[in-house]
């Protein structure tokens, strides 16, 4: 067998804290061949990234490698000097990172970004740089790249930012290129985009590959092997094919079976025998509860020709029980429409009939005091900012109930007991503030605030957009069992279609402010009728077709 | 593109200028007639009468309403007449153009003094924390911060001028054996050498050394701070992480790419502390003889000489509108994210 351009072994990674030693990477094996593409996958805190850290040496202060070996292309990583580690990283490896925009220095021109990584590693001189810098704007098929060459990232869109980000990556054609989440944050089609260049760039270039992902289905896509790791150590590594066809470790089953697929409900999330996994039944529709008719945003100046419809004649009407999901990527309109819904925002036309008022007529101001106020809730996207950092999560809990109703202390603590129960929040954590809960006990906050003045309407912002797959099954399960307990009706509002189905009866899928398509969720899934529903379903990775989760128990028993 | 659009916005920052010059007119116009007392008395003297002091009141034009005696003023200041001070019986503009580059001298240079520490001690302390840079640094801020100005001044008289007999005798801006250079800027360290006169140059740089340290003292530890705390985020910050991952050597990472985006904070505490200095150097000024401009206000003050006061609430008021003007520019060219909000 030919040498790996990549050995890792017996890697262990440590970081000095306030309360001693933390081992972040364990006895960690990977191997990786020239033109190979090997994906790592786990779950935040599996000290994936931190190994990648480790391999270019660019680990914080308070981090050291502890232990083992990194060889890449002959060179002893651990051991070289600081002068051997800056050739290598940016010419022989590079990276790139999740959140693209904050990935590129913010005051200085991109073009110059790339500039400065030629020149430092001799491939461009100050005469010649820009030429060549251009020349990478084009090969990352950036339009018009004189033009953006002197762009600053916030004049860019995320997309635009990360081939920026790819382009200074590849512009010194390493062999080794590291993708660190590299399409966290961005849509599905943008994703999809970025993806396929990155592969179709790392072909022409016979470049090695190391995508780290939470995402099993992305790294089906696109890798040849995955490597399975959780806190800290890999618990399995296979082929794709192997891989889905027969994982071994506990650890993988869960998460492949946490990851939507096409034809998974949402109980099929969890394990057979959780008892968090929502029931099938769904209580029967009752009257529309929201009715929105021919909706307007326009946002800009007084003058006709100069405004922009966020929202442009929107109309759908919500029953009571019944789940809608608003489906779009970003910029479409979905949380403009949503912050008019919620009345954060007075809409330049049409009419909001919730429960039989026409709240379009309330101004927003007004409508903070108005008594159908606590029938309507939302979840936010971010769970970690959308709570104040300085409150517990018990005076979260209780703001609303301060707030709108009137009730004793006593009354209120055990309210919050109750919510919490309800939403599957030990009662010990109630006194804790944000920063000492997890993800998803975060995110069960945010719902037990959002259930407590017992709403008939809850609109979902991207709930789970910031979870790891396991405990977005979790959440997802917990949300469709609220919607019984409680009969409420949902607007969930996602850019991922694979996950807004498991929830919602009834689809809408919204480009540029307009609905373009509408129907039952399996109808719309299975015959989209227009080309945008198409491209989005196209552009959503998926696991292997073979690796049915319920066959999963079956052939490890 | 990019270039037009900053002219444009710096162009319109200096259009918002103007509305604040009209309001401090009218403010520091009203402002001193709402003073307490009577000019007319003052300027009558003790022995006048009622009648004497009417008069005087007609002579000055304040027996008029107040919206002509404010035309009147704002003709006069068009024509940059202050008035004249009670005290020396000197014009106040002549005063003021006097005294008001002592103090900028003063301030200025105690400013680079500071900057010249505060600024690669904050940054050394910011890339080595938890070193004994960074305890050299909280040690120096904390000093600075916590030792009054004229403690420091006294103490480094007595070290330089009495003990060690380094610095010349702390009396004004030059010794009595030197020739006040001819006047072009105010500033007596650039006249002499414009007019290249070394030697004065040199006795008007070894006035101005023990009170510009002292200052500088004082005016290092929020710099020295603003520095570490800035450079400590930015270096933190995913596109270092870039940057390195990039291959780029430390100089460039620390330099071209931290420093630049950690300098945004740091140019706004300049602004703030040379404004505070130019009006705290009082005591500094006192302590030294300084001819400056905080210690003109002070004695106008004493004895209640209301042109002076006016000229001076006008200067500093000036002053800083332009230097505020001054520091949103510099912010505009540094950080290209402003141009875009307009």
């Amino acid at each position: 067998m030919a040498i790996p351009l990549l050995d890792i072994r017996d890697l262990t990674v440590e970081f000095a804290t306030r309360n001693g030693t933390v081992t972040a990477v364990k006895k960690v094996d990977i191997r990786i061949n020239k033109g190979e593409t090997l994906g790592i996958v786990g779950e935040s805190g599996s000290g994936k990234s931190v190994t990648s850290y480790a391999l270019l040496r660019i680990l914080d202060r308070a981090g050291r490698i502890a232990d083992g070996s990194i060889v890449f292309g002959g060179v002893d990583v651990g051991g070289a000097d600081e002068r051997t580690m800056s050739e290598l990283r940016g010419r022989e490896m590079s990276m790139i990172f999740q959140n693209p925009r904050a990935a590129l220095n913010p005051i200085r021109a991109v073009g110059r970004q790339i500039e400065d990584v030629m020149i430092q590693h001799g491939l461009a001189t100050r005469g010649n740089a820009r030429g060549k810098a251009i020349k990478m704007l084009e090969a990352v098929r950036i339009r018009e790249p004189e033009q953006r060459y002197h762009a600053y990232p916030f004049e860019l869109s995320g997309g635009m930012c990360q081939r920026i980000v790819i382009a200074i990556a590849l512009a010194c054609r390493p062999q080794l290129l590291i993708a660190d989440e590299p399409t966290t944050g961005l849509d599905v089609t943008t994703q999809k985009a970025v993806m396929d260049l990155i592969v179709e760039l790392a072909a022409e270039r016979q470049m090695a590959t190391l995508l780290i992902t939470h995402d099993l289905g992305l790294a089906a896509s696109y890798c040849d092997r995955i490597v399975v790791m959780e806190k800290g150590e890999i618990v399995e590594a296979a082929t794709v094919d192997e891989l889905f066809a027969n994982p071994q470790h506990p650890y993988t089953q869960r998460l492949m079976r946490a990851t939507p697929r096409l034809d998974s409900q949402v109980a099929d999330l969890l394990p057979v025998d959780d008892k968090r996994r929502a029931s099938t039944e769904r209580q029967p529709l009752g009257p529309p509860l929201l009715e929105v008719d021919a909706l307007v945003k326009a946002f800009g100046s007084t003058k006709v020709s100069d405004t922009v419809k966020a929202v442009d004649n929107l109309s759908f009407t919500l029953h009571e029980g019944e789940s809608l999901g608003l489906v779009g990527e970003s910029g479409c309109g979905k949380s403009t429409t949503s912050a008019m819904i919620m009345r954060l925002l007075d809409p330049t036309s049409g009419a909001l009939t919730f429960a039989g008022t026409d709240i379009a007529a309330i101004s927003a101001k007004q409508f903070a005091h108005h008594p159908l106020r606590s029938k309507l809730q939302m979840v936010f996207q971010d769970p970690t900012d959308s709570l104040n950092p300085r409150w517990s999560a018990r005076r979260s809990i209780e703001d609303p109930l301060r707030r709108l109703t009137h009730v004793n202390r006593q009354e209120l603590n055990s309210r919050v007991s109750l919510l919490a129960e309800r939403v599957g929040l030990p009662l010990h954590l109630l006194d804790r503030f944000p920063h000492q809960l997890s993800g998803g006990q975060k995110a069960r906050v945010g719902i037990a605030r959002a259930i407590a003045l017992e709403p008939r309407l809850l609109i979902l912002d991207e709930p789970t957009a910031a979870l790891d797959v396991s405990v977005q099954a979790v959440v997802l399960n917990l949300l469709a069992s609220l919607r019984e307990q409680l009969n409420m009706s949902y607007l969930f509002i996602s850019h991922d279609l694979n996950v807004v189905r498991l929830l919602c009866d009834r689809v809408m899928v919204m480009q540029a402010g307009q609905i373009v398509e509408e129907g039952p969720t399996d109808k719309l899934l299975s015959e989209p009728s227009h080309q945008y529903t198409r491209a989005l379903l196209a552009a959503i990775p998926h696991p292997p077709a073979h690796a049915n989760p319920n066959n999963i128990s079956v052939a490890t028993l | 593109m990019a270039i037009m659009s900053r002219t444009r916005l710096v162009a319109w920052r200096v259009v918002q200028a103007v509305p604040v010059l009209i309001g401090i007119v009218i403010v520091s116009f009203l402002l001193t007639r709402a003073l307490p007392g009577d000019p007319a008395a003052y300027f009558a003297g003790p022995a006048a009468n009622a009648e004497s002091i009417q008069q005087v009141r007609v002579s000055m034009g304040l027996d008029r309403p107040l919206p002509l005696q404010f035309i009147s003023y704002v003709q006069d200041l068009l024509r940059g007449n202050l008035g004249t001070a009670i005290s020396t019986g000197q014009p106040v503009i002549h005063e003021l153009t006097t005294r008001l580059p002592a103090s900028l001298e003063l301030t200025g240079f105690a400013l680079l003094f500071s900057m010249a520490i505060a600024l690669p001690l904050g940054i050394l302390a910011a890339t080595r924390p938890n070193t004994w840079v960074d305890h050299l640094c909280r040690a120096v801020v904390t000093a600075g911060v916590s030792l009054p100005t004229f403690f420091t001044g006294l103490a480094l008289i007595y070290v330089f001028y009495y003990l060690l007999g380094w610095a010349p005798s702390p009396m004004g801006r030059l010794d009595f054996l030197y020739f006040s250079p001819p006047k072009v800027t105010g500033f007596y360290v650039i006249d002499a050498l414009i007019d290249r006169d070394l030697a004065t140059a040199r006795a008007a740089l070894s006035q101005l050394l023990l009170p510009a340290i002292t200052l500088g003292l004082f005016t290092l530890a929020p710099i020295a701070r603003m520095t570490r705390a800035a450079m400590l985020q930015t270096l933190e910050s995913e596109f270092i992480r870039t940057a390195r991952a990039a291959g780029l050597p430390r100089r460039r990472v620390l330099f071209t790419y931290a420093l630049r985006n950690a300098i945004l904070p740091v140019i706004t505490t300049l602004g703030m502390v040379f404004s505070f200095a130019l009006g705290a150097n009082v005591l500094v000024e006192q302590v030294f003889s300084w001819p400056g401009i905080g210690s003109y206000a002070v004695e106008a003050l004493v004895v209640s000489d209301y042109a002076s006061v006016q000229g001076f609430v006008l200067t500093m008021a000036l002053l800083f509108v332009t230097l505020n003007l001054f520091i949103d520019v510099v912010y505009t060219l540094v950080d290209p994210r402003l141009s875009a909000e307009e």
